[in-house]
């Protein structure tokens, strides 16, 4: 794997920005500009063969600069191996689409759009994939609430289904089981501000 | 009277699903029809969307297990596997080998209750009406077997990381050797109905014929490339649990069309039969769980002794265990194909993230190219190939 991992270096040169080996599994950080022609690279090379994109995901960390990261994995059903290649990129920024390579890229892309509002480049078809038709928002972002935002019941009097506010009988209820030893959040964060006892 | 030429009346669309009995669950397809033949498949989903990526963020590693029996309802255990595989390569946690063979015995349950599913509803998509009466009689039994061992015939929640649940309770053992004798049985007489039967294999012989290539480019996985004669199964190419020691064959299919896909089928539940016995056989006495009280809760006999043992219940049972930081991928051959969970833990009690990678996924991805040429007919013939699941499609 420490073989593969600098093949793909030397081979890619500056479209990468490293590579890890962890948990027996290898990551490359990516350049967003040179997605396309890495995952080309990685598909056609001989040593790497990496021809079936097995899965394609978005994920959120708002705290930094560019919050998403778009998450590839790849497996070389020839040569038994896999790799993971991570690109970042945030609201505005689009990343260049895989379905010219994978035709399979196209839903994976279409779910993480729907669910991060990531915009995929040149995507034949950007229409949301798993959320409801009309639908607001981006659910899998870290600042979307749980319960959302709208709730859906049939009307008797209007004779049609109808979207209103999220109503909570009961309050929403995220407990904090961090040990009190090291320090529930909300505890830290009072005693950082000073205000803890 | 010229608008009228203009529009060609062989050309319409038309609605199938959501509620329609070939569709598999919830499944809407806007199909654009050319007379009879298919043009254009844009397959609406989502209709079956929960949000569990999100619920499992909220809730503990512990937690998230059962969101996993309510992915692929068809064969819960082996997503859950895949779940707790994860957090064990995250905890560098040992399974104990008796689990290891109790895990493995129920993903083959689980393959077995999938496949029988998938051969018999299928066949009656294309009109067969007697193999679901005759495969459901032995998905029962098997879900007793799941309902002996985690109490629950469906949503087992059995795995955990670290091991199972609990033990097999002492009878279940011999009970699961008889019902491997009779088994095969029952698979030969569902075959004598479709196997050699004209109109089954006039309604799947060369449709929706998959090359190896393509195959590859659309993401398959499972019987999808098998069917297409490409040997590929994790069990045996990236084995994980004692798969490495177990005799089994991989059937291949020739052709790549729906006939192919479910010999392939039909062969893998005999192949389980196999292993399960194998492992009947060879499954030592043992803890079935770590011994870590960190991770593992607590018998119950012990925390009314032990005063330790009580408040790592109670720890574990709130607070939940913690996962150092890092980021892994774990997968296993389920059913469908193969199924990974990319989990990503930051340190804390609970999931950063966690991408359930569905095989039924790129395989519903792939229905307009599948179709596009068929007849309608053949529509739900492919679709039922497919072993499509809405559990796991919309998560």
């Amino acid at each position: 794997m420490e073989d593969l991992k600098q093949h793909i270096l030397d081979g890619l040169g500056a479209a990468v920005n490293g590579a890890e080996i962890a948990f027996g599994e290898l990551t490359i950080q990516a350049r967003r500009e040179e997605i396309v022609k890495t995952i080309t690279f990685l598909r056609d090379d001989p040593i790497c063969r990496f021809t079936t994109l097995i899965d394609l995901c978005g994920s959120d960390y708002p705290e930094r600069e560019q919050r998403f990261e778009v998450v590839y994995h790849m497996l070389s059903m020839h040569l038994n191996h896999r790799v993971r290649i991570k690109i970042s990129t945030d609201e505005d920024t689009a990343v260049p689409t895989l379905s010219g390579l994978f035709p399979n890229a196209n839903w994976y892309e279409r779910e993480a759009f729907d669910m991060y509002g990531i915009i995929f480049d040149e995507h034949p078809d950007l229409r949301r994939l798993l959320t409801d038709y009309n639908f607001e928002g981006y659910p899998l972002r870290k600042d979307f609430p749980l319960t959302g935002f709208v709730e859906v019941r049939y009307d008797e009097e209007r004779k049609e289904v109808i979207y209103e506010p999220v109503t909570l009988p009961q309050e929403f209820r995220d407990f904090d089981f961090m040990s009190p030893w090291e320090g529930a959040k909300y505890v830290q964060d009072a005693e950082e501000k000073g205000e803890g006892t | 009277m010229t608008d009228m030429t203009q529009i060609d009346d062989r050309k319409f669309t038309i609605n199938f699903g959501p509620q329609h009995p070939a569709a598999h669950g919830v499944l809407r397809l806007v199909l654009e029809l050319e007379g009879e033949v298919v043009e254009r498949v844009d397959p609406h989903i989502g209709l079956l969307h929960r949000g569990t990526e999100k619920l499992i963020e909220h809730k503990t590693y512990m937690q998230a297990i059962p969101y996993f029996d309510r992915l692929d309802y068809v064969a819960p255990m082996n997503q859950e596997h895949a779940f707790c595989m994860a957090v064990e390569k995250l905890m560098d946690i040992e399974v104990p080998r008796r689990a290891q063979f109790i895990r493995v015995i129920y993903s083959e349950i689980g393959r077995i209750l999938s496949h029988l599913l998938n051969i018999t509803t299928q066949a009656m998509d294309v009109g067969a009406l007697t193999p679901p009466v005759w495969g459901f009689e032995e998905r029962e039994k098997l879900m007793v077997f799941y309902e002996r061992a985690s109490g629950s015939r469906m949503h087992a929640a059995y795995f955990r990381v670290g091991g199972v649940r609990q033990d097999l309770p002492p009878d279940l053992v011999s009970d699961l050797i008889d019902w491997c004798d009779q088994f095969p049985q029952k698979v030969k007489d569902i075959e004598t109905l479709l196997t050699g039967n004209r109109i089954f294999k006039q309604r799947n012989v060369d449709i929706g014929v998959v090359s190896k290539q393509d195959a590859l480019e659309w993401g398959f996985s499972g019987v999808m490339v098998r069917g297409s004669g490409m040997p590929w199964d994790l069990r045996r190419s990236q084995p994980y649990e004692v798969y490495d020691e177990l005799e089994f064959k991989i059937p291949l299919g020739k052709n790549g069309d729906n006939y192919d896909r479910y010999l392939c089928r039909v062969e893998e539940m005999y192949e389980s039969v196999k292993i399960m016995q194998q492992c009947l056989k060879m499954m030592p006495e043992g803890p079935v769980l770590t011994e870590d009280n960190k991770v593992v809760p607590p018998r119950r006999e012990e925390m009314k002794q032990s005063m330790e043992a009580l408040i790592h219940h109670f720890k574990l049972y709130t607070e939940g265990f913690h996962v150092p930081e890092g980021e892994c991928y774990a997968a296993v051959e389920a059913p469908k194909g193969e199924f990974g969970v990319y989990l990503v833990a930051d340190g804390t009690n609970k999931p950063y993230r966690c991408k359930v990678r569905a095989p039924g996924f790129p395989h519903l991805a792939a229905m307009d190219y599948l179709n596009r040429g068929h007849m309608l007919a053949d529509v739900s013939a492919i679709l039922g190939s497919l072993d499509i699941v809405f559990g796991e499609i919309d998560r």
